[in-house]
């Protein structure tokens, strides 16, 4: 067995309310598997996830990060989601200029109808995050 | 298109000739006060004061190679709560003006009823330099300045300002020139807005120039550049990756005096410093299990990248990070690398200008198709 299927990946997903989250309901009552290693936290809009919560879930160990949102012109406050794409946008550029794996960190537009995509994409990160291997951060205390 | 005019340089040398310069404004009643910055009577040290007697510009002295803070916050604090009301100029280095123009954009200062008055900025020493190097000479000012007329790299200058290819104010009012002048002789006051250009009028000054200015700055402008791409290629070396930049903040002691130094954290109280950030007793014992030890205090990391992410895209490279660093992190040479490449993805130069949006406060419908599918 490859070492990557035997870790298991912690991966915490910020999901706005409108969308991502209801997709990830509609996954659920419609029997589409998704992996249990996402842990889901709701937010009122992607807008609203301050980059310092995306980097306190990694360097307090997470191996990867989603923030979910509504498509680009479909967020219920107009334009959270714009901002968080620019936000977010700076946080993988710090990442990846610094050396730090930016590509733990995903960003996905799921509409509340995507139940569909929303396990896809569940699955197709934790497939990636396993490949990565556990995030080096996890065990360092001197951070 | 925008008018200059030759201010002589006399037995005071350039200090004398600024000085005589600041005091015309008085004369011609064309400002009620003035910050700027003044010589303690310990001498070796400058700071900025708002001088209402113009008897006390005998100590002005904008040109001594030190920066201990950026004025750019002391025209924040004073015109946070209401605008000037009387008259007040304001002279800034480069890295302060662009500061305060990044300071107007996040609603932290007005530009109302300020005359701002700008100086060519060859660079900075450190504080503690500066202490050592007035003990050494007679005027430092001229001394300084005439180290640099002879083109010589000065050693002595902070990294920041020995990458600092603004060296040029920009956006103020008037802009007392040194690059490209005789400085034995002459240097230069240029206007940079119509009110800049009235009060050249006023002063009644004949209108001159020279044209050895834009060799000059093009010159130091390339010669910067050249080093900052140099100082990147080390920083990239010496602290990418989590080993490396860990190495790099090993002797951090988390007393965010980076962030107090810093012009653009603005925050009335930093997150960081907030009651999110005081936990229970098992809270901390629960992290340490989890990794067999715990750093204290925490998040050290996290705080560093928490700076860069709100507030890089505005960084001017003051340096004054570093400056504030009780261990010597190299805090600026890690915040230029990065915003830089920040800054180029967004187009945005900080302090560029008043009208180009703050990134973070707008956005594009059709951009960063990456980020996100
Ligand atoms: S981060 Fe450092 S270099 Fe950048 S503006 Fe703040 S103090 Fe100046
Ligand atoms: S000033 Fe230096 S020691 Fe203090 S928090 Fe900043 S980097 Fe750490
Ligand atoms: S409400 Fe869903 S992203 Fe703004």
């Amino acid at each position: 067995m490859a070492e990557e299927d035997q870790f298991e990946p912690v991966i915490v997903g910020f999901f706005c309310n409108w969308c991502t989250a209801a997709a990830a309901d509609l996954a659920g009552t419609s029997r589409m598997q998704y992996p249990p290693n996402v842990r889901p936290i709701r937010v009122m809009c992607s807008g609203s996830v301050d980059p310092v919560y995306v980097l306190r879930a990694l360097l307090g160990g997470a191996d990867g990060v989603i923030i979910g949102g509504c498509p680009p012109g479909d967020c219920h406050y107009v334009s959270g989601n714009y901002r968080a794409r620019r936000r977010m946008a700076i946080l993988k550029t710090i990442l990846a200029t610094l050396g730090l794996e930016e590509e733990r960190v995903w960003v996905r537009w799921i509409s509340a109808a995507e139940g569909a995509k929303f396990s896809r994409t569940m699955n197709e990160l934790t497939q990636a995050i396993k490949k990565l291997g556990p995030n080096p951060m996890k065990r360092d205390w001197s951070i | 298109m925008s008018s200059s005019a030759i201010l002589p340089v006399g037995d005071g040398g350039v200090l004398g000739a600024v000085r005589a310069f600041l005091g015309s404004l008085w004369q011609k009643k064309l400002i009620d006060a003035l910050l700027v910055p003044l010589e303690l009577p310990s001498g070796d040290n400058v700071v900025p004061a708002i001088v209402s007697d113009p008897e006390k510009l005998k100590m002005a002295n904008p040109l001594a190679p030190v920066m201990p803070l950026n004025s750019a916050r002391q025209v924040s604090a004073i015109t946070i709560a209401s605008p000037s009301a009387e008259r007040l100029g304001v002279v800034l280095r480069p890295c302060e003006m662009r500061a305060l123009i990044e300071l107007v954009k996040l609603k932290q200062a007005s530009l109302e009823n300020l005359l701002l008055i700008g100086i060519d900025c060859p660079g900075t020493y450190s504080i503690s330099d500066y202490g050592r190097f007035v003990q050494k000479v007679k005027s430092p000012a001229n001394d300084f300045l005439s180290k640099f007329q002879e083109g010589k790299e000065d050693p002595l200058l902070r990294k920041a300002c020995q990458i600092c290819e603004y060296p040029v104010p920009a956006n103020t009012d008037l802009v007392i020139g040194l690059l490209g002048m005789d400085l034995n002789n002459s240097i230069l006051l240029e206007a940079g807005t119509a009110a800049g250009e009235r009060i050249i009028g006023e002063l009644g000054l004949e209108k001159g120039g020279v044209r050895s200015r834009e060799a000059a700055i093009a010159k130091m402008v390339s010669q910067r550049a050249e080093r900052r791409e140099r100082l990147f290629e080390q920083v990239r070396k010496d602290a990418r990756g989590l080993e490396k930049l860990m190495a790099a903040l090993a002797t951090c002691i988390n007393c965010h005096n980076c962030k107090t130094a810093c012009p653009l954290c603005y925050c009335q109280e930093c997150f960081f410093d907030s009651p999110v950030f005081k936990f229970e007793a098992e809270k901390y014992l629960g992290w340490a299990q989890r990794r067999g030890a715990l750093r204290m205090p925490t998040d050290t990391l996290l705080f560093h990248l928490t700076r860069l992410n709100h507030m890089v895209i505005s960084c001017v490279g003051c340096g004054l990070c570093t400056e504030a660093c009780p261990n010597n992190i190299p805090v600026a040479d890690i915040f230029r690398l990065v915003g830089d490449k920040v800054q180029k993805d967004f187009e945005y130069v900080p302090g560029r200008n008043l009208d180009d949006e703050l990134p973070l406060t707008t956005f594009r419908e059709e951009e960063l198709h990456n980020i996100g599918i």
